[in-house]
């Protein structure tokens, strides 16, 4: 079976993965986010068209209000 | 190691309650330069967690906060820029920093700096805060790395309406920030 790692969890990859769509496996719904993959910046605009490669290390900073 | 702590040049990104208080804790330590950018003026409300005084209200926050610094080390240069930070003002303005620490209070403007920051020195580290609204759980609390990109905080614990973060649980998160920058010149 072929997969990812999303903050040190391991899913299953599927062939054209893309940010959106692990989002809502991992059922993330937060707003503010700073998301790297294999550790380069993917920005908001990218999220419905980057594909993730297999054995990505994928990494999403849920970032909070407060200071 | 005294000689790497003069020599070096910190970036602040905001100037509440994690700016000022990481800009004292540097301060402190003798950080030979510390560039900060804060659009705001100070208020009542932020004396419950930030480093300024009373009679300073009104007053723009870089500017007492570079008074207030004089005070505690007049040795270390402190430039600052009474300006809003953006995608396009950030690279000029901290260009020449050997570490950054986001200190801003909205999630979007920390999302703002640290994408603008990636983008542009990716191979400086950025040293961000998320999470510390509220009190208590210090267990919580904690700092994580992924690449140049540090997290102090909680990184959970929401900001509820109408109410301040409060001076320990800001105060350790900013303690924390500093603490990373000196572990990074230093090691």
């Amino acid at each position: 079976m072929k997969t990812i790692t999303v903050n040190n969890n391991k899913i299953d990859w599927q062939e054209g993965l893309t940010i959106d769509e692990i989002l809502k496996i991992m059922n993330y719904s937060f707003k503010m986010l700073v998301v790297k993959v294999n550790d380069k910046l993917v920005k908001k605009d990218e999220y419905k068209t980057r594909i993730i490669p297999e054995n990505a290390d994928v990494k999403i900073i849920h970032l909070i209000s407060g200071g | 190691m005294l000689q790497i702590i003069l020599e070096s040049t910190i970036g602040i990104a905001g100037a509440g309650g994690l700016g000022s208080n990481v800009a004292v804790a540097l301060a402190r330590v003798g950080i030979g330069k510390l560039i900060i950018a804060d659009f705001d003026k100070i208020e009542t409300s932020n004396l419950n967690r930030q480093q300024y005084f009373l009679k300073q209200i009104g007053e723009p926050k870089v500017k007492a906060l570079r008074a207030n610094l004089m005070r505690i080390n007049p040795f270390s240069n402190y430039q600052i820029h009474h300006i809003k930070l953006d995608e396009k003002n950030i690279p000029i303005i901290y260009k020449n920093v050997d570490i950054m620490v986001e200190a801003f209070d909205k999630a979007e403007m920390k999302k703002m700096l640290i994408e603008t920051w990636l983008s542009h020195f990716p191979k400086k580290p950025i040293i961000a805060a998320s999470g510390l609204a509220g009190f208590g759980m210090n267990n919580k609390i904690h700092q994580k790395k992924i690449g140049n990109l540090y997290i102090c905080g909680d990184e959970e614990t929401e900001l509820k309406e109408g109410f301040s973060p409060m001076a320990p649980r800001v105060g350790i998160v900013a303690n924390m920030q500093a603490n990373l920058v000196l572990e990074m010149l230093l090691m």
